[in-house]
């Protein structure tokens, strides 16, 4: 057979374009078979946490931290959708993709390497969950939050924290042996850190041990930066959570890719 | 094309799995053009070696080179000029039969001009251009089949991976994705082809490589090794149960090779055997005879 494939004799290099794409359409393309169900759960359940905090709560406190308490919520709640729209369908996904679908093997005999698979999926849902991640403040605006330019660094904000995220899911898939396992991983890390992280009330009143570790959660560090691009950013406070997020990010980066290669490559 | 003529070579290559070696000082040639089939019973390391050939299993010693790149090093490049149908059927089963080909269109690095004809292509080879909107989901296993062996095809490689491609499929279908495999090879592309159906060897393979063990315990021509291994016939006896052990037992202390096929006894290289013979019906021995004094193996 004459080819094109074998003309093309170098090596390509590592992290290369076409690696990367390849990955970014495959997910694409899937994801136009499923977007619906995706954008619904995305959207509607920071939605409702917004509508149920913002007003069940909203109706006994006023303010907070000097903002309107649906102000601070719905800035609050970003973050949470980041988090939530990235880190359990890079879990689930990547789980299915490996052990159900076999994806991973077709992927990986074509010219692509894990570090590549890895970066691009994260990519892909880190973008994903950029977007899903505005609705909270589109929300909030109906019930009354005022426009800001700074929202327009929230998309951004929301990708960084968001590939940070997907990359922590697929480390989590690639670590543990069963999917039933995750159960344990929602329970005691998800949950806390989706808790301690100022998104509905504020630190402020909670043991200073707490405190402490509260400042390790990269959630709260999201949930700061996202409420200052809206309401004013607060010059080494946020540069010291836009470092955090990007270590963050890059940590689990080289995480997900060091635990798939453990999976995948042997 | 590289400059040994091999598009792979496999030397002393060694993969363990503690304390199992799954592949044990494997040496493989597959020349340019030919299909080459690798022969074994399940557990003998052919889906080992398949992974090492894509650089999925990184071997704990030996050479691998294919289509000129060394392995793992160059892997990238030697991945970009072969295809590679897996096993295990690992389509996107929620896209469509078109879907499928365009993601591996990009995957395999098609030239954007190239790829509309590329798809269609490869719906021609597998029989599938009417399907090219089904969902995978809705089609027929050997419609799969074709889809996956389809898709390896999209970059046009010069070699081919096949890993067990018709298990588990009616014999119908089989036949039909051997005409697919051998119209492939009728067109000068290299395939290495793993297997444990004896016949798809026998009808596709210009050599074959019997596995055991991971070893490569005899390599040859079909009929080379049916020649060399099992002579030009053997004696199928047929008879009860108790007459058939009985055979048995005679033959082994008459120091004849046999093997059980079910409902008869094949006694194998009778070719000298004289008067020491016994009676039954005459048939050329077959590979199916090589396999099974090989590697001790029944057939099913």
């Amino acid at each position: 057979m004459a080819t094109t494939a074998a003309t093309q004799a170098k090596e390509p290099g590592r992290l290369d374009r076409a690696a990367l794409s390849g990955v970014l359409v495959r997910e694409i393309i899937n994801f136009s078979s499923y977007w619906r169900s995706t954008t619904f759960s995305s959207t509607v359940e920071p939605t409702i946490y917004l509508l149920a905090f913002g007003f069940g709560f909203g109706s006994l406190v006023a303010t907070v931290g000097g903002y309107d308490y649906v102000d601070f919520v719905g800035t609050g709640t970003v973050a949470t959708a980041v988090l939530f729209s990235s880190i359990f369908p890079a879990m689930f996904g990547t789980f299915v993709k490996y052990k159900f679908q076999r994806t991973y093997d077709a992927i990986l005999a074509a010219p692509v390497d894990t570090e590549e698979l890895v970066t691009g999926e994260a990519l892909w849902l880190a973008m994903r969950a950029s977007v899903y991640g505005c609705t909270p403040l589109l929300v909030a605006m109906l019930f009354g939050l005022q426009p800001s330019w700074g929202m327009l660094t929230v998309p951004f904000i929301n990708f960084v924290a968001g590939y940070g995220w997907a990359c922590a899911g697929i480390s989590i898939a690639g670590f543990l042996k069963g999917i039933e396992n995750f159960n344990y991983v929602t329970s005691a890390v998800i949950t806390p850190l989706f808790l301690l992280a100022g998104t509905f009330f504020p630190l402020a009143g909670l043991p200073d041990w707490v405190q402490t570790l509260a400042h390790l959660n990269p959630l709260y560090h999201c949930v700061q930066l996202v409420r200052h691009a809206v309401f004013g950013f607060d010059g080494w406070v946020d540069l010291w959570n836009w470092l955090f997020l990007l270590i963050f990010g890059l940590a689990m980066w080289r995480l997900a890719i060091y635990a798939m290669q453990r999976k995948l490559i042997d | 094309m590289p400059a040994d003529g091999l598009a792979i070579r496999l030397r002393g290559v060694v993969k363990r799995y503690g304390a199992i070696t799954a592949v044990d000082g494997l040496d493989l040639d597959v020349p340019m053009g030919s299909c080459v089939g690798l022969l074994g019973p399940n557990g003998a390391g052919k889906s080992t070696t398949m992974r090492v050939l894509t650089a999925q299993s990184i071997p704990d010693a030996g050479e691998v080179s294919v289509l000129g790149h060394e392995l793992p090093r160059r892997s990238k490049a030697a991945r970009a000029a072969m295809g590679v149908v897996p096993q295990l059927d690992n389509l996107d089963t929620t896209l469509t039969v078109e879907q499928n080909l365009i993601v591996f269109s990009h995957l395999y690095r098609v030239p954007k001009p190239e790829r509309a004809a590329a798809i269609e292509r490869v719906l021609g080879i597998a029989n599938l251009t009417d399907r090219r909107e089904a969902k995978v989901d809705e089609l027929s296993g050997g419609m799969r089949r074709r889809l996956l062996i389809g898709r390896a095809l999209i970059h046009r490689p010069p070699l081919v991976l096949l890993d067990e491609p018709t298990v588990g499929l009616d014999p119908q279908v089989r036949q039909e994705l051997w005409a697919l495999i051998d119209l492939l090879r009728s067109e000068g592309t290299s395939i290495l082809m793993s297997t444990h159906y004896i016949e798809e060897a026998a009808r596709l393979c210009d050599t074959v490589t019997i596995m055991l063990a991971g070893k490569a315990v005899a390599v040859g021509s079909p009929s080379e090794l049916v020649a060399e291994h099992a002579g030009r016939e053997a004696i199928e006896v047929y008879g009860s149960p108790a007459r058939l052990q009985e055979t048995e037992a005679e033959m082994a202390r008459e120091g004849f090779a046999t093997r059980r096929t079910g409902t008869s006894i094949a006694v194998l290289r009778i070719d000298d055997a004289g008067g020491r013979a016994p009676a039954g019906e005459r048939r050329p021995a077959n590979l199916e005879d090589v396999f099974v004094l090989l590697t001790g193996e029944e057939i099913d």
